[in-house]
C-alpha cells in the first residue's frame, strides 16, 4: 500500500512538474487597463484585443490583466508585479503609464513592453496607437452630407494634441462636401463621465446643432441624440445597442490585430522596438456598420474609406488653413505624422477658443 | 432564544481594542466564503490576498510606498478629528502641497543641489498648511460649516492642479500632453534601499507618530485637544479658546498632508501630473478612524490598508480576481469595524423565552 503511494506521489510530481515545463513554453501577456474590462469603451476594446490574442495564439499564450490602474505612483507598481511575475510582453494601454512603463523597462531588459499612445520608447518598449483621425474624416463627411443646419457638435475630452487632430480631421472631411461646415466643440474635461457627456450633448443640440460625435467613451450622447430624434457616431466601439435609431456608423478600435502580430513576434523572437501608427490599412480603426443613411452616402463613405486605406488620400493634404485664416500648408503637400502627434491649433471653421 | 445590548455602564477597555481585531477576523471569515463561493481555493486566495506582498522585498517596499500618504494624513486628522474639528478636505491639502513645492524643480529647473529637496518640502508643508487655514479662518471668522468649505476646496485643488499642468507648467518639450517636467534628480526623495522605490518618507512618517503621540500624552496641547474635543464648555471655562484649537489643528492637519502630497510628486511620481492621488485624503480619514485616532494605531491601519491593496492586485494576477473583490474586502472591513465598536458601549446578552400565559414566547415591545 505504501509503495502504490509512493508511486502515486511519483507519478503525480512528474506530471505537475512536466505540467510547470510546459507553462513555461507559453508565452505570458500581461495587460494594464485604466478603467474596468467591461467599460463600454476604451478598455473595454483593448480587452477584446486580449480576448482575441488568446484565440488566435491558443496554447502558445497566457494572458492576464489588471484592471482600474490609477495614473499615480500605483502604475509602477502593477507594471512591476507583471514583470515580476513571468510575463514577457507586456501591454500598458494608457497614456500616462508612459514614464511608469519606461522605468519598469530599464530594470526587467528581457520583458518586451508596449505603451499605448505614448511618444518615448526604449530599447525594449515600443509605443502604439491608431489613426482614429482617418475614421473622423470619413464621419465628418458623413456629418456634413447630413446635417440639415450646417454645423456638428464635438464632445472633447482633454485638449492634448491627439483630440485636436480628431476635431480637425472631422472637421475637414466635412468642409471636404461643404466648405462653409461649423463645428462647435464642448470640453468635458473627462474621458468617462455619462452626466456631464449627456449634458454636452443637449448643450450642443440646443445650439441648433443636428448631428454629434465625440472623444469620450460613453454612450450618454447618443442616447440624447435618440432621446432627440437627432444623430450621432458612437465611439470606441458599436454603440448601435444604445442608439438604434440614431447612430450613423462609430470608430471602433480594433487592437486584436495589432497584439497578435507582436506577441508572434516575441514568439518567434523577431520583436523590435518601433512606434506603430495604425490606421484603416493596418486593421487598427474600423467603422461599425453604416446605418440610417441613405445610399448615396454610404457609398460616398465607403469609397472615402477605401481611398483612405489605400494611400490615394490623406486627410491632412494642403491647402489646410488654421483657424485665423492663415495657410499652415499650401496645396500640393501634407502634414507629417511628427507634426499631427504635436497638433495644438484648430483648423478654419472651428467655433471655439482651444484651451492652452 | 433572544440577543439584546445592554448599556455598559462605562465603554469597555477591552473592547476598545479588540473589536478592530474582531472586525478582522469576521472580515477574513466572509473573506473565505466568497472566494469559496468564487470557485477559488480560500487558502490560497487568503495566502496570495494577504500574505504574499510580505514575502517579498520590492513588495514589501511597495507597501511602505503605497502607507506613506495615507498614514502621514491620518495622523494630521486624528487631531483634528479628536478636537472636534472636521477636516475632510485633506485631498485638496495634499494637491496644494504638491503644486507649491513643485514650484523649484518646475519653475526654476536649473536650480539643483542638496538645497533643492528641503526647500520643496518645506514650500510643500506651507502650501498643505495655507489651503487648510481657509476653512479654519472661515469658520471662526464666520462660523461657515468646515466639513463643506473644506471638501469644496479639495475640488478647487484638483482643478487648480488639472489648469497648471495644462498651462503655464506643461512640460515644453512634452509635445503638448498635460504633465510637467520631470523633477531634476537632486529634487527627488532620496531611496532608503537601492533598486527599490522605499523613500525618506517613511522617517517622517515615524517622527509624526512619535511627535504626535508625545503632544497628546504629555503635553498641554494635546490636554486641551482633548478636553475640547470630549467637553467644550469645561474646555470654555478652563480657557481654552476653541478657535485657536480649530486653527491650529487645521493647520498641522493641512502641513501634513502638504508634506505627503510633496513627498508623492517628489517621490514615486517625479512630475507633477493632472491627478496625483487616487484619494488619498479620503482614504486617510478611514484610517484615521480605523486606528483609533490613535498615532500607533492609525500606523497600523495605514498598513493594513495598503495591504488591501496590493493583495487585491497580486490576486488580479495570480487568480483573475477581478479588482471589485478588493473593494468588498475594503467596505467590509470599514463597515465592520463601525459594527463592532458598539461593543464598546454595549453588552451582547442572550436572554431565553419567558413563557407567557397564553402560551406564545414574549416578543420584543418594538
Amino acid at each position: 500500500m505504501r509503495r502504490l503511494m509512493t508511486a502515486a506521489a511519483a507519478v503525480l510530481a512528474l506530471g505537475m512538474g512536466l505540467g510547470a515545463a510546459a507553462a513555461q513554453d507559453k508565452l505570458k501577456v500581461g495587460f494594464i487597463y485604466i478603467g474596468p474590462k467591461n467599460d463600454g469603451g476604451w478598455t473595454q476594446r483593448h480587452d477584446v484585443g486580449r480576448q482575441e490574442l488568446e484565440a488566435a495564439l491558443g496554447d502558445k499564450v497566457e494572458t492576464t490583466y489588471v484592471e482600474n490602474v490609477p495614473e499615480g505612483q500605483d502604475a509602477e507598481r502593477a507594471i512591476e508585479r507583471l514583470a515580476r511575475t513571468g510575463h514577457k510582453l507586456i501591454f500598458t494601454t494608457s497614456f500616462g503609464y508612459m514614464d511608469p512603463t519606461l522605468k519598469v523597462a530599464a530594470k526587467f531588459p528581457d520583458v518586451k513592453f508596449e505603451h499605448a499612445t505614448g511618444y518615448k520608447t526604449a530599447p525594449n518598449v515600443s509605443t502604439y496607437n491608431s489613426k482614429f483621425h482617418e475614421g473622423r474624416y470619413v464621419i465628418g463627411q458623413i456629418a456634413a452630407k447630413m446635417s440639415k443646419t450646417g454645423q456638428a457638435g464635438y464632445i472633447a475630452s482633454f485638449p492634448i494634441p491627439e483630440v485636436v487632430l480628431g476635431i480637425n480631421a472631422f472637421l475637414l472631411g466635412a468642409q471636404s462636401v461643404n466648405p462653409d461646415f461649423k463645428l462647435k466643440v464642448v470640453w468635458v474635461n473627462s474621458w468617462f463621465d455619462p452626466g456631464k457627456e449627456a449634458d454636452a450633448a443637449k448643450t450642443l443640440f440646443d445650439q441648433g446643432v443636428d448631428v454629434i460625435t465625440q472623444h469620450t467613451d460613453s454612450p450618454a450622447p447618443l442616447q440624447i441624440a435618440e432621446e432627440r430624434g437627432m444623430h450621432g457616431f458612437g465611439q470606441a466601439s458599436d454603440q448601435i445597442a444604445f442608439a438604434p435609431k440614431a447612430q450613423y456608423t462609430s470608430i471602433i478600435d480594433n487592437w486584436g490585430p495589432y497584439y497578435i502580430r507582436r506577441a508572434q513576434a516575441v514568439l518567434d523572437g523577431t520583436w523590435t522596438s518601433g512606434q506603430v501608427w495604425g490606421g484603416f490599412a493596418d486593421g487598427h480603426v474600423v467603422l461599425a456598420p453604416f446605418t440610417n443613411l441613405p445610399d448615396d452616402v454610404v457609398k460616398m463613405a465607403e469609397e472615402t474609406e477605401a481611398k483612405i486605406k489605400s494611400g490615394e488620400l490623406n486627410p491632412f493634404a494642403g491647402p489646410i488653413y488654421k483657424q485665423d485664416g492663415t495657410e499652415f500648408i499650401p496645396a500640393g503637400k501634407v502634414i507629417d505624422d511628427g507634426t499631427l502627434l504635436g497638433m495644438n491649433w484648430y483648423v478654419k471653421g472651428v467655433d471655439d477658443k482651444l484651451p492652452q | 432564544m433572544r440577543i439584546e445590548l445592554v448599556r455598559r455602564a462605562e465603554h469597555s477597555r477591552l473592547m476598545v481594542w479588540a473589536s478592530p481585531l474582531l472586525a478582522v477576523a469576521i472580515t477574513l471569515v466572509i473573506a473565505v466564503g466568497i472566494f469559496a463561493a468564487m470557485g477559488a481555493d480560500p487558502l490560497e486566495a487568503l495566502y496570495i490576498f494577504f500574505v504574499e506582498p510580505l514575502t517579498a522585498g520590492w513588495s514589501l517596499q511597495e507597501l511602505v510606498v503605497k502607507a506613506i500618504p495615507i498614514t502621514l494624513i491620518a495622523i494630521g486628522l486624528s487631531l483634528c478629528y479628536m478636537s472636534n474639528t472636521w477636516n475632510i478636505g485633506a485631498e485638496g491639502q495634499f494637491t496644494a502641497g504638491a503644486i507649491l513645492g513643485s514650484l523649484f524643480p518646475i519653475v526654476f529647473p536649473g536650480w539643483t543641489g542638496p538645497l533643492v529637496l528641503p526647500a520643496m518640502l518645506l514650500f510643500g508643508i506651507l502650501g498643505g498648511m495655507l489651503y487648510a487655514a481657509i476653512p479654519a479662518l472661515l469658520k471662526i471668522r464666520f462660523g461657515a460649516n468646515e466639513i463643506l468649505t473644506s471638501l469644496m476646496l479639495v475640488y478647487v485643488a484638483q482643478l487648480l492642479l488639472d489648469w497648471i499642468v495644462r498651462g503655464p507648467w506643461r512640460n515644453p518639450d512634452g509635445y503638448g500632453f498635460p504633465e510637467s517636467r520631470v523633477f531634476d534628480a537632486s529634487a527627488q526623495m532620496p531611496l532608503l534601499v537601492d533598486g527599490g522605490r522605499m523613500h525618506i518618507g517613511l522617517v517622517f512618517v515615524f517622527v509624526a507618530v512619535l511627535v504626535v503621540w508625545f503632544t497628546m500624552g504629555r503635553t498641554l496641547t494635546g490636554f486641551q485637544i482633548r478636553v475640547l474635543g470630549q467637553a467644550p464648555r469645561a474646555g470654555a471655562f478652563a480657557g481654552f479658546s476653541q478657535n485657536r484649537m480649530v486653527l491650529f489643528t487645521f493647520l498641522v492637519s493641512g502641513g501634513l498632508a502638504g508634506l505627503a502630497g510633496i513627498m508623492e510628486v517628489a517621490g514615486p511620481i517625479g512630475q507633477l501630473r493632472p491627478s496625483i492621488s487616487p484619494g488619498y485624503g479620503f482614504t486617510a480619514i478611514i484610517v484615521a478612524f480605523l486606528g483609533r485616532l490613535h498615532p500607533v494605531g492609525i500606523l497600523i491601519a495605514g498598513f493594513v490598508l495598503a495591504l488591501t491593496y496590493l493583495g487585491g492586485e497580486a490576486a488580479q494576477v495570480a487568480l483573475g480576481m477581478s479588482d471589485k473583490v478588493m473593494r468588498v474586502f475594503q467596505g467590509l472591513l470599514l463597515f465592520l469595524v463601525l459594527a463592532c465598536d458598539t461593543l464598546i458601549y454595549y453588552r451582547v446578552r442572550l436572554v431565553r423565552p419567558v413563557a407567557d400565559p397564553l402560551g406564545g414566547a414574549v416578543h420584543g415591545r418594538g
